[in-house]
């Protein structure tokens, strides 16, 4: 008797299963190319929308960002993730487009030389407000807005991430209601670092007055839930999960029915890959982002024909660093030490050397299996245009005969018949370092394959990337001490103008022990040469100037064979194909930069 | 039993305290930096303040006493506070354990996660008992017959195949192929009514099943052996001599019997339920405890961290106490005073 009431409660369970499977057929949900599960919510947007303009009709947008935003306030957690989710709340004065051109937001227009915003003397610069715009509470944005926003970002116990765009600002003063007047500590030929893109957007000082400083970390309630004047405003907030917006009642864009979509479900968790399935294949979203998928996976999910992958380029280059000092570990604490130039590497100070190296790379053999569609084979650290260099293409093309008849013309033969080359007695054995990741390690594969074929030998290192890129001074592993012969790794400028991240390579850049490994001259590279053209380019106005002279230092450091590039490496989301108005991917501001203009058609 | 318990709990306290700092020890040392995730546009002294604020630099003694007086003293009465709606104190001036990587509160944000791992995880673990235990004891009185092979086998397959690859496998033929299941997880859906109802058994049928799968496969051999070893015991001869049913011979001594080491393991599993199932739920993309706990992990977010594993060590401790009173209850000749 027991055992057939047992049974009896198995074949219950196995028809309640059952009936899960059937009560799907009818509902359409998981084929709407949108989170459909929202159809109770969508209709309670019509009695806040305003119907005679159209905005907020258009129901609900699903945006899928497997890496979830943390926190809402860009200030605070400075990475990509969480800039994207605010963008869609709170905004600058100007955008990015995604050709790198400036398009004022807030601002009514981009203030230059020519319209009286930038004096001739480069000592400021005057941004005036587009007038009449509203916060989401409906009080108006105003000068003061702006001039808080300085104020708490350069708080040195806030903490803020994006302080390095408010440096070389001796003040930021309002004029009058719309225009705000910032000051600079000398001349700014570029002066459009702060207040402009996604990484630098206006807060409300009314909200945050309470927060600046120390008391910037425990505002949970404010991090969580910025007022903004942009298309939405967040309605809920899950840390590390999930953040619900309805679009702003009070955007400057509503008379013109913008935004048209009436809520955002902006969806965080799983991998690339999941998220890829989700927009390509399953159609459950509308837009995944940062699709970094193996390049065959992803061209076979959109095979399935209802979304489209989109690829932007910024100035992201997957690049060797080549260590010009001496990370030989027998030299204790002054291993990968420039101690002013005495502690050279062995051999890879020696350009031609670096450059057989570079010449015996198929870099479109690289591409082709890491990154597809979504790289482009580079030899410049500078790749965008139009200040990109094609004095360098020759690398381009592998040629490893040329690269052995280079190593044969410096004396770098292989004299013991071991297989490996020696240069002054040195074999060119390399320890090749990077983070764990299974592209950077295929890239470390065929990088090994393609130096045996010179006779150069190659002994490969991972580390996590938590360590490899955390500034933690006392492991050995970190990125910035380099305790290896090259690494690689993935760097770009965060503004659309080179000036800064040129920067980074002038000597008193270098890390080193004295400043903590603090520098961002990773590769100690050292050029009197180098540095003058750098503080020219910092005193230069002219923009065809400017071009040519970032032209120049870009082929310093490539020719100069301390950074070996490999990859232009694009941001890579994908939209499903009912999604009209996205336009080009934008990498150099928030992919959701235009997000008033996307329209669902049928 | 009164005394047993209460000196129990007496030594609980001291065991907490002591995992609280190896735990925290073992963080301390392990390497990882709460600036390392930001993009390397961001210069080297800004990532040095930024760790100077989140208090990263302060010496390791003052971080554990003053995470212990957060843990211990204000959250526990911010928790009162909000749940009998009184103030005691200046609440303000509690400092709160704030995660390095979202800056809000870290208990808050368990308990926003609870709720998906507790529903996915538990109904796995309820649905995995109803389907152990019947399956565990028809196979043992049914030993080597049909109805035994099938079963071994599949609790062997559920048991020895990883949930990595049946949730994905879930994913592919249930999503993918016929379209019945979402493949993500909607943590901020709420059930109001039929349809979202509906909506809300879909998005949990997959993981459900595929946990359910794997926890019955090991309860199952487990409820099987234990049944064997008492079906061959003299007490199961004499109550058949006795004339009793076949039926009060199983379900009335032999069941019995055989589940006191069964709800032993069964109350030693519950804390993994709050623990959560870190690859199942990134899988499905439920974003409960699990993935917290890993993505904080990645993120050298140490606060995080250390009060999840904290919460686990308690609920161990815990329930290893409840698993040995409820072995005292089921079998009465275990004595403990």
């Amino acid at each position: 008797m027991t055992r057939y009431r047992w049974l009896a409660l198995v074949a219950v369970m196995a028809l309640v299963l059952a009936a899960c499977g059937t009560g799907t057929e009818d509902t359409p949900d998981t084929t709407a190319p949108s989170g459909d599960t929202g159809t109770t919510e969508d209709d309670s947007t019509d009695t806040t929308a305003a119907p005679d303009t159209g905005a907020g009709q258009g129901g609900t947008l699903t945006l899928l960002q497997w890496q979830a935003p943390s926190g809402l306030n860009p200030y605070l957690s400075g990475g990509t993730k969480e800039l994207l989710a605010s963008s869609l709340i709170i905004e600058p004065l100007a955008e990015f487009s995604p050709e790198g051109e400036l398009v004022p937001a807030l601002a009514a227009e981009i203030p230059t030389p020519d319209n009286g915003g930038v004096p001739d003397d480069l000592m400021s610069v005057t941004w005036t407000l587009k007038s009449g715009v509203l916060w989401s509470d409906g009080t108006p944005l105003t000068a003061e807005d702006v001039v808080f926003t300085y104020e708490y970002c350069t708080d040195e116990a806030t903490g803020c991430t994006q302080s390095s765009l408010y440096a070389g600002i001796s003040s930021v003063e309002a004029i009058d209601d719309v225009t705000v007047q910032v000051n600079f500590d000398g001349p700014t030929p570029f002066p459009y670092s702060a207040f402009v893109s996604y990484q630098a957007p206006i807060i409300q000082k009314a909200q945050f007055e309470a927060c600046v400083g120390a008391a910037a970390q425990g505002c949970t309630e404010q991090n969580f839930g910025p007022i903004g004047t942009g298309p939405y405003m967040v309605t809920e907030f899950r840390t590390n999960d999930t953040a619900l917006y309805s679009f702003n009642p009070n955007y400057r864009g509503v008379a013109e029915g913008k935004p048209y979509f009436g809520e955002i479900v902006l969806k965080g968790g799983g991998d690339a890959e999941a998220s890829a399935r989700s927009v390509l294949v399953l159609g459950e979203a509308d837009y995944g982002w940062n699709l970094q998928v193996d390049p065959v996976v992803l061209n076979d999910m959109e095979a399935t024909g209802i979304g489209t992958v989109l690829a932007g380029f910024a100035s992201n280059v997957e690049r060797i660093m080549v260590n010009q000092t001496n990370p030989d570990a027998a030299l204790g604490d002054d291993r990968s030490e420039w101690n002013e130039g005495t502690n050279p590497h062995p051999f890879l100070t020696n350009p031609d050397i670096v450059k057989a190296l570079s010449l015996a790379i198929d870099r479109q053999e690289l591409n082709d299996i890491g990154y597809g569609a979504t790289g482009v084979p580079t030899c410049n650290v500078w790749p965008a245009p139009p200040a990109d260099s094609t004095n360098n293409d020759e690398c381009l093309t592998q040629d490893v005969d040329a690269a052995n008849a280079l190593l044969d013309s410096v004396g770098a033969v292989d004299s013991d018949g071991d297989g490996v080359r020696e240069y002054e007695g040195t074999p060119l054995r390399l320890l090749f370092s990077t983070s764990t990741n299974a592209v950077r390690q295929t890239y470390q594969e065929l990088l090994k394959s393609y130096w045996e074929a010179i006779g150069v030998e190659t002994e490969l290192k991972n580390v996590d990337a938590s360590v490899f890129f955390g500034g933690d001074p006392a492991s050995p592993d970190t990125y910035q001490k380099f305790y290896a012969d090259i690494q690689m790794y993935t760097n770009g400028s965060g503004s659309v103008d080179p000036q800064g991240y040129m920067g980074n390579w002038v000597t008193e850049q270098i890390a080193e022990s004295e400043n903590t490994w603090g520098g961002q001259n990773i590769q100690r590279f050292q050029s009197d040469e180098y540095d003058a053209l750098q503080e020219e380019l910092s005193q230069t106005a002219d923009l065809a100037r400017r071009a040519e002279l970032v032209i120049q230092l870009n082929d310093m450091l490539v020719q100069s064979g301390s950074i070996i590039p490999l990859t232009w490496r694009g941001s890579v989301s994908a939209f499903t194909n009912t999604l009209t108005g996205v336009g080009n991917l934008n990498a150099w501001d928030s992919e959701y930069w235009n997000i008033e203009d996307w329209v669902r058609s049928e | 039993m009164g005394r047993y318990i209460a000196r129990r709990v007496l030594i609980a306290i001291p065991t907490l305290i002591v995992i609280s700092f190896v735990i925290f020890a073992i963080l301390d040392l392990a390497p990882g930096d709460p600036t390392a995730s930001l993009p390397l546009t961001v210069p080297p002294d800004v990532r040095e303040q930024i760790r100077e604020t989140l208090g990263f630099n302060d010496p390791f003694i003052l971080r554990w006493v003053k995470w212990m007086r957060q843990m211990f003293v204000y959250e526990p009465l911010n928790v009162i506070e909000r749940v009998f709606n009184v103030s005691i104190g200046d609440g303000s001036e509690r400092t709160r354990i704030i995660s390095w990587s979202s800056r809000g509160p870290v208990v808050d944000t368990i308990i926003e996660r609870l709720p998906q791992t507790f529903w996915v995880l538990g109904l796995a673990f309820v649905f995995g008992i109803l389907i152990a235990i019947p399956v565990g004891v028809i196979s043992a009185y049914k030993q080597y017959s049909i109805f035994d092979n099938v079963g071994t086998f599949v609790s062997m397959i559920g048991y020895s195949v990883p949930t990595f690859f049946t949730g994905l496998l879930a994913i592919v033929i249930f999503s993918v192929w016929l379209g019945w299941f979402p493949s993500f997880y909607d943590t901020t859906h709420h059930v109001t009514d039929w349809p979202s109802f509906v909506f809300q058994v879909k998005q949990m049928a997959m993981p459900v099943a595929v946990l359910s799968l794997f926890n019955a496969a090991a309860l199952s051999r487990f409820t099987r052996s234990s049944m064997l070893d008492n079906l061959s015991k003299d007490y199961v001869r004499t109550a058949r001599s006795k004339g009793l049913v076949e039926n009060r011979v199983l379900v009335i001594h032999v069941l019995r019997n055989s589940l006191i080491p069964v709800v032993t393991l069964i109350a030693l599993q519950i804390p993994g339920i709050f623990a959560g199932a870190i690859i199942t739920e990134q899988i499905f993309r439920i974003n409960g405890v699990g993935q917290l706990l890993i993505s904080a992990i990645q993120g050298a977010d140490v606060p995080m961290v250390q009060t999840l594993t904290f919460i686990f060590a308690v609920l161990i401790v815990m329930f290893n106490l409840i698993a040995d009173v409820i072995y005292g209850f089921l079998d009465p000749r275990i004595r403990y005073d």
